[in-house]
């Protein structure tokens, strides 16, 4: 009965179907995003850059995430002394060999091959142990060993990009590059570490921290970072506080003094996502209600214009024994039916839509069951709630002026 | 249940409305005995209150005063709902202007009532198309209003009111909006659900040669009445 209803007034029905659909859509076009995101965070992002029971001994935050820092603070890291490839060769000899220790040094730097060239490169000096710790595998070639980092030997692992700009059609091991005017034989080329946000994380050349990239990458005898891998959580915050014990022993900081030295991890960018996905997702019902509401209004101006037009038909159904209870429950039953078929498309639609945004942008999407079903609901209940006002009315119409109404 | 059982017994109705300020009385105390298989013809000029006693009668409106009895129930005294379950059990309306839903199926509009009355898919069929078919439409099933003709209209109203068997047809100025031609096809209709299955009819009509088909004549005039006879058929 109430679909007839519904096929037969399609315009109308076609716009208070718009009132869930839009909200539903919004809802899980965000959702599906900041799901992506959220999932992209923890799994990719923080993996990638960071490693996974990984921290990164620096001098001071490399990466600034939350807040910006305050001038004293950025003075009192400036005076800061840097790490130096003594400090790592102290950690070395001094951790458990159970952790994977090594340095990380790096510059944006000129690369050529022949005549081609390429401003952009990031030029690492690392230790041997680096493609392990940072789960770099190789695609072709090899990576180099201890006894080329001891050497100074002048090697490098290019990365997949770097590969297809310089060698096209052509295997690079064997050949010779120039980074920053100074020739390394390409002994490897890692596998593709894909993207982080658009941004390619394969355009780098990475050589023992002992070879000519020294001089490109930091003052003499500086590390930017000694990196050092766990197996487990557990033992990374117990590597962590020996690191930081022996680190302030080797300085002799006195108890009262802070540590002049900085530990970085992907839970510092984790949180800082924490705090940015907290904040949306508490924006996010606010901005959902708001048009859940809107469409709600919709729907029962729509449902009073259907009650109002089709006052005769309630006097008829009335005259021929409709209860109250009936005609309330016709027209909720239409408003249901409506909202129900407004929030499906509006998930198919917000799917789409975060799909859409996925392959045009460099943003992640994510497909949620659970938010399927509160968006399912949702629609549904501002479809039963908006209709609940109009459908009264209708249930409450004097039969005999019902009838009389043309 | 005797032949001469009372179906409808009024006492003193009345009904005022206001309007505005002004208080209408348009009935004044009416007391009336309508028995089973009685075909009654209720008449009087606009304004006369036969509407409003006819909206009383068939329990869509309640009175202001006095009592109504039918068949048994008091029914000044009832609930909405009660009166819903009233006019879905005991009444079957006739309308001038047919009131069928203009988008259902002739069989659709009569299995109407059957649906709030809680009959099953299958009765409900069954018995619409019964009683299409007792009006000459057993061909029109799946036809809707606007590919019938005025006659065929009123005929699948009077199909709709049947298929409850309620106690009393209520017919208002159903020849209304027919041909004269098409008029007497109606009440050939009546005549023939009364003489033939004994159904009770109370019609309201102005037109005299409409009126001439009833058993009886209750002529209405401000609000109460002022004849009531037998006449033959």
């Amino acid at each position: 009965m109430a679909f007839g209803m519904i096929r037969a007034q399609k315009l109308k029905s076609f716009f208070s179907l718009i009132g869930a659909f839009i909200g539903v859509t919004f809802l899980i076009g965000v959702v599906t995003i900041v799901n992506g995101m959220d999932r992209y965070m923890k799994d990719d992002f923080a993996g990638k850059l960071f490693g996974i029971n990984t921290f990164t001994l620096r001098f001071r935050p490399f990466v600034n995430v939350g807040q910006e820092p305050s001038r004293e603070q950025r003075r009192e890291w400036n005076r800061r002394p840097r790490l130096k490839i003594a400090d790592y060769e102290f950690l070395a000899s001094q951790l458990d060999p159970s952790y994977l220790v090594g340095v990380e040094s790096m510059n944006q730097v000129e690369a050529a091959v022949g005549t081609k060239r390429s401003r952009s490169i990031e030029a690492r000096g690392v230790t041997e142990s680096y493609f392990r710790i940072r789960k770099i595998d190789i695609a072709e070639g090899r990576v180099f060993a201890q006894p080329e980092v001891e050497h100074g030997s002048n090697v490098v692992v290019i990365g997949s990009e770097v590969a297809d700009k310089f060698f096209k059609g052509v295997d690079p091991v064997g050949r010779t590059i120039r980074v920053a005017d100074f020739p390394y034989r390409i002994i490897g080329v890692a596998a593709s570490q894909g993207k982080v946000f658009g941004q390619s994380l394969d355009k780098f050349v990475i050589a023992p921290y002992t070879s000519q990239i020294k001089r490109v990458v930091n003052p003499h005898n500086v590390v930017d970072g000694i990196i050092v891998k766990a197996q487990d959580i557990a033992g990374m915050n117990a590597a962590r506080a020996d690191v930081e014990s022996l680190m302030r022993a080797r300085r002799h900081l006195k108890p009262s003094q802070p540590d002049n030295f900085h530990f970085e991890t992907s839970d510092d960018v984790l949180s800082f996502w924490a705090n940015i996905s907290r904040i949306l997702y508490t924006v996010l019902p606010a901005l959902v209600g708001i048009s859940l509401v809107v469409g709600g209004i919709v729907i029962m101006n729509i449902m009073l214009m259907a009650v109002s037009e089709r006052t005769r038909e309630i006097g008829i159904r009335k005259s021929l024994g409709a209860r109250r209870r009936d005609i309330l429950r016709q027209f909720l039953v239409e408003a249901t039916a409506l909202s129900t078929f407004g929030a499906a498309l509006g998930i198919v639609a917000g799917i789409a839509l975060a799909y859409l945004i996925k392959a045009t942008t460099p943003m992640p999407a994510t497909v949620s069951l659970g938010w399927i079903v509160v968006a399912v609901f949702l629609g549904v209940g501002v479809g039963v709630i908006s209709g609940v006002y109009p459908a009264s009315r209708a249930s409450r119409l004097d039969p005999v002026a019902a009838l009389r109404f043309e | 249940m005797n032949e001469n059982h009372v179906l409808i017994r009024t006492v003193g109705l009345t009904r005022e409305y206001t309007m505005g300020v002004e208080v209408v009385r348009a009935l004044r105390g009416v007391d009336l005995e309508i028995r089973r298989n009685e075909y009654v013809a209720i008449m009087g000029p606009s304004g006369s209150g036969k509407s409003t006693f006819m909206n009383l009668i068939g329990c869509l409106d309640t009175p202001t005063g006095g009592q109504y009895w039918l068949n048994g129930n008091e029914v000044s005294k009832m609930s909405d709902d009660e009166l819903a379950r009233i006019r879905n059990r005991e009444i079957g309306f006739v309308f001038q202007t047919f009131n069928l839903l203009p988008r259902a199926t002739s069989a659709h509009n009569v299995e109407l009532p059957l649906i709030y009355a809680g009959v099953g898919t299958k009765e409900r069929r069954d018995r619409a198309a019964a009683a299409l078919e007792s009006v000459g439409l057993g061909d029109r099933m799946l036809h809707k209003p606007s590919e019938l003709s005025g006659g065929q209209r009123q005929r699948v109203a009077i199909a709709r009111a049947l298929v409850t068997e309620p106690s009393i047809i209520l017919a208002d100025e159903p020849t209304g909006n027919l041909d004269s031609q098409t008029s007497e096809e109606i009440m050939k209709v009546f005549a023939d659900l009364n003489d033939r299955a004994g159904q009770t009819i109370v019609m309201v009509t102005h037109e005299h040669d409409i009126a001439a088909h009833a058993k009886r004549v209750v002529t209405l005039h401000d609000g109460v009445i002022s004849s009531d006879r037998a006449q033959a058929a």
